[in-house]
């Protein structure tokens, strides 16, 4: 006999309010909405910035001008007026200890959890904290310099370290890379710098939080994280963000250079807003990130859990220059609701012996469109490359879509590229059987769901990965009805 | 026990159960059997809370307790086990965490204090032993991969794991070769106790040879139409279900 069992229900959307929702009431310093070489000198000025920098900014927002908002990706939104956007807002004393922080930011951070203060040295996690685009306080700072480790600010980097700044600034991410890379290079006000020195083992997480603020304040942050010959570090960025009924433009630039023999992790929880159930309010995170595995047998890792953003359009990848090289890239991209994501990465084959390893995870519920785009790209130059993909998408209900888009270049013919994909649905035969065992529904597909991404999860620090397997059953409370 | 009455139950328009009245008292073996598409694996489903059957009529309770009010996840926790006929696969999630997150969720809804991972660890292993099954079983991911034997297996572990007052095995026996289902019988054997009762549906009578019941079921058209001892079992293997539906049926 062959019971049926009927279709599951997935009307019943998430109830869950976004847990992070609240503003904090800070009087901000804030250049007027729009857009011109003024606005630019006007940041520059601002940060007392050194002229290689504005010039620097100017050429990017010349060429920006000339550029045309990406249209390939799968996602749909209304237009962005970029002269409606406020481009500098700061909190107008300028903290130069913890003590000197705003008690209304440190409230902030503790309702987020971030640890600061002591908490932060139980934690063993380096803090510079992002606030409204100037950072406000950076812990570890004097042990990390005893190492030769440098973590701080971008804005203090450019003062402390201009050499640095001038030498790799746009070196892995041009200026004109790109519509959004190009906007951030012409406006943006802060982010954070690292330098790990030759041979040194970084002791410690480092990690940052970042947090968007004022009203209809893009943030443009700008990463830059130096990896030197034989160095290692594994750097950990989380984001969340208070709730908003207008859609907030995030578009940051992330570079990352390793030389000979240095190895970076690269390591992110993404929890920005993403709107409402209908798809009012919510991020555009359009983000740039980009390593370049510049010596021979450098190593660059991307780990991704985006469970956030009304639209995420973001490719961690991963330049393959040196021989012996490596990329990896891991991801988990969540979209419930009306979310929509677009991720991916590029591995691109330059040196010898280059080898990469792309394990893409995709979960859509409720009328989420999920896409993973990739590019393998093995250059003539790369003998014996070496790449492994896989891509697995999993449907919760009928109303979500996935779409995975797999671009492979080989100009090589000693290269071995594999790619595989699966997508599936969760059942509601898994489910059933794990309520047979006494599990309630909603751990039933937590269960499944970790079990999904199990092998990205893996790749995550330990309390990361904690972090984000509770981020995930939030995401998607209630869309299996 | 479990005392079912005048069960009524369809699947979309096709009326399965058509009125069930049978009690089984603790620590007796009940077995159904009947022809394909008596109705028996439905019996099994709405006993446990299977999503896409409707209840049309009639009640069942265990030790007095409405059971049909009831999610499948709380009747779990009252004591139902449903091993499967087709047991499920999540890639991904560690057989052992998987029956301690299951075991820890039934003595929390019975107020106990939960097992940590080294209890958990050791009152598992102790239960693999009389099963035959390797260590190595425990570390792999919930039923992915499994030969047919191992699932089978793998679902008397979880009952014993569990220790339910009510055992109800869909056709466990599908699929098996005799030494499994030696194994799996004998799993089964070592369960049974005055407090613990099974409801054992199987289309054949070879697995009543190893679990030897107390009464055995005649399921046809959604009803019993005849209950008796354990040789009921072998004079059906002898003549078929014909003789006793009227019907053309052969086992």
């Amino acid at each position: 006999m062959t019971p049926k069992t009927q279709e599951p229900s997935v009307e019943k959307v998430t109830s869950e309010e976004y847990k992070y929702g609240f503003v904090t009431d800070i009087e901000a310093d804030s250049a007027p909405p729009g857009l011109n070489e003024d606005i630019i000198r006007f940041i520059s000025h601002k940060k007392k910035e050194p002229q290689f920098l504005l010039e620097w900014r100017l050429k990017a927002y010349r060429q920006w001008l000339k550029m045309k908002t990406p249209e390939w990706a799968y996602v749909q939104y209304p237009p962005i007026d970029y002269q409606d956007i406020i481009y500098y807002s700061a909190p107008k004393a300028g903290p130069k200890s913890l003590d000197e922080v705003d008690p209304e930011i440190l409230k902030t951070f503790e309702k987020l959890g971030v640890p600061m203060e002591e908490r932060a040295m139980l934690a063993g996690v380096a803090v510079d904290a992002v606030f409204d685009s100037v950072s406000v306080g950076t812990t570890f700072k004097k042990k990390l310099g005893e190492m030769g480790v440098i973590f701080c600010s971008f804005s203090e980097a450019v003062h402390e370290h201009p050499e640095l700044i001038e030498q790799y600034l746009g070196s892995v991410v041009p200026y004109n890379d790109n519509f959004y890379a190009a906007l951030n290079s012409a406006v943006f006000t802060d982010g954070s710098f690292c330098y790990i020195p030759k041979g040194v083992r970084c002791p410690m997480e480092l990690s940052t939080y970042f947090r968007i603020n004022a009203a209809k304040t893009g943030q443009f942050e700008r990463t830059l994280l130096i990896a030197d010959e034989d160095a290692y570090v594994s750097y950990l960025e989380g984001c969340t963000a208070p709730m908003r009924d207008e859609n907030q433009l995030h578009a940051a630039v992330v570079e990352l250079v390793a030389l000979k023999g240095a190895e970076i992790k690269y390591s992110t929880v993404q929890n920005w807003y993403p709107g409402d159930k209908d798809g009012k309010g919510g991020i555009y995170n359009f983000v740039t990130k980009r390593g370049a595995c510049r010596g021979d047998s450098s190593k660059i890792s991307w780990t991704q859990v985006e469970t956030g953003s009304a639209i995420t359009w973001k490719y961690p990848s991963c330049i393959l220059q040196g021989d012996n090289s490596v990329g990896e890239f891991y991801s988990v991209a969540v979209v419930n609701n009306m979310q929509q994501a677009d991720t991916g990465t590029k591995m691109i084959h330059l040196g010898k012996n280059t080898k990469s390893t792309i394990v893409s995870k995709g979960i859509s519920a409720g009328k989420g469109q999920n896409t993973y785009r990739g590019l393998v790209r093995i250059q003539p130059a790369a003998e014996n490359a070496h790449n492994y993909t896989q891509c697995d998408s999993l449907l919760m209900g009928d109303k979500c879509g996935a779409h995975t888009v797999p671009y492979i270049e080989v100009k090589n013919n000693t290269a071995k590229v594999g790619h595989e994909a699966s997508t599936s649905k969760i059942g509601e035969d898994q489910i059933f059987y794990c309520q047979q065992r006494g599990l309630s529904k909603e751990d039933a597909v937590n269960l499944i769901v970790n079990g999904f991404c199990k092998e990205v999860f893996r790749k995550l620090p330990m309390e990361f990965a904690v972090e984000a397997q509770k981020l995930l059953s939030v995401s998607l409370e209630g869309s299996v009805g | 026990m479990l005392i079912i009455k005048g069960l009524k139950a369809r699947v979309e328009d096709k009326q399965i159960l058509n009125g069930i009245d049978l009690t089984i008292n603790p620590g007796e073996v009940h077995a159904i059997m009947g022809p394909n598409g008596s109705g028996k694996s439905t019996l099994a489903h709405v006993l446990s809370g299977r999503p896409g059957y409707e209840i049309t009529g009639g009640e069942v309770t265990l030790d007095g307790k409405d059971l049909l009010s009831l999610s499948p996840e709380d009747r779990a926790r009252a004591g139902v086990f449903l091993a499967f006929q087709y047991p499920v696969e999540i890639p991904g999630v560690n057989n052992t965490y998987f029956l301690k997150a299951a075991l820890n969720a039934i003595r929390k809804s019975k107020g106990e204090e939960e097992l940590d991972a080294i209890d958990f660890l050791e009152l598992v292993k102790a239960k693999l032993k009389p099963l035959k099954m390797d260590e190595l079983m425990l570390q792999r991911a919930v039923n992915e991969g499994f030969s047919g034997g191992e699932k089978k297996k793998n679902e008397i572990l979880q009952m014993a794991v569990l220790e339910p007052k009510l055992g109800i095995l869909d056709e466990t026996d599908s699929g098996l070769d005799i030494d499994a289902l030696k194994v799996v019988a004998d799993g089964v054997n070592a369960l049974r106790g005055k407090n613990r009762s099974f409801l054992v549906v199987t289309h054949y009578q070879r697995l009543l040879d190893y679990i030897v019941p107390d009464q055995v079921h005649v399921l046809a058209g959604g009803k019993i139409i005849k209950t008796g001892g354990k040789e009921l079992a072998l004079e059906l293997e002898e003549k078929g279900y014909g003789w006793l539906t009227g019907e053309k049926v052969k086992a």
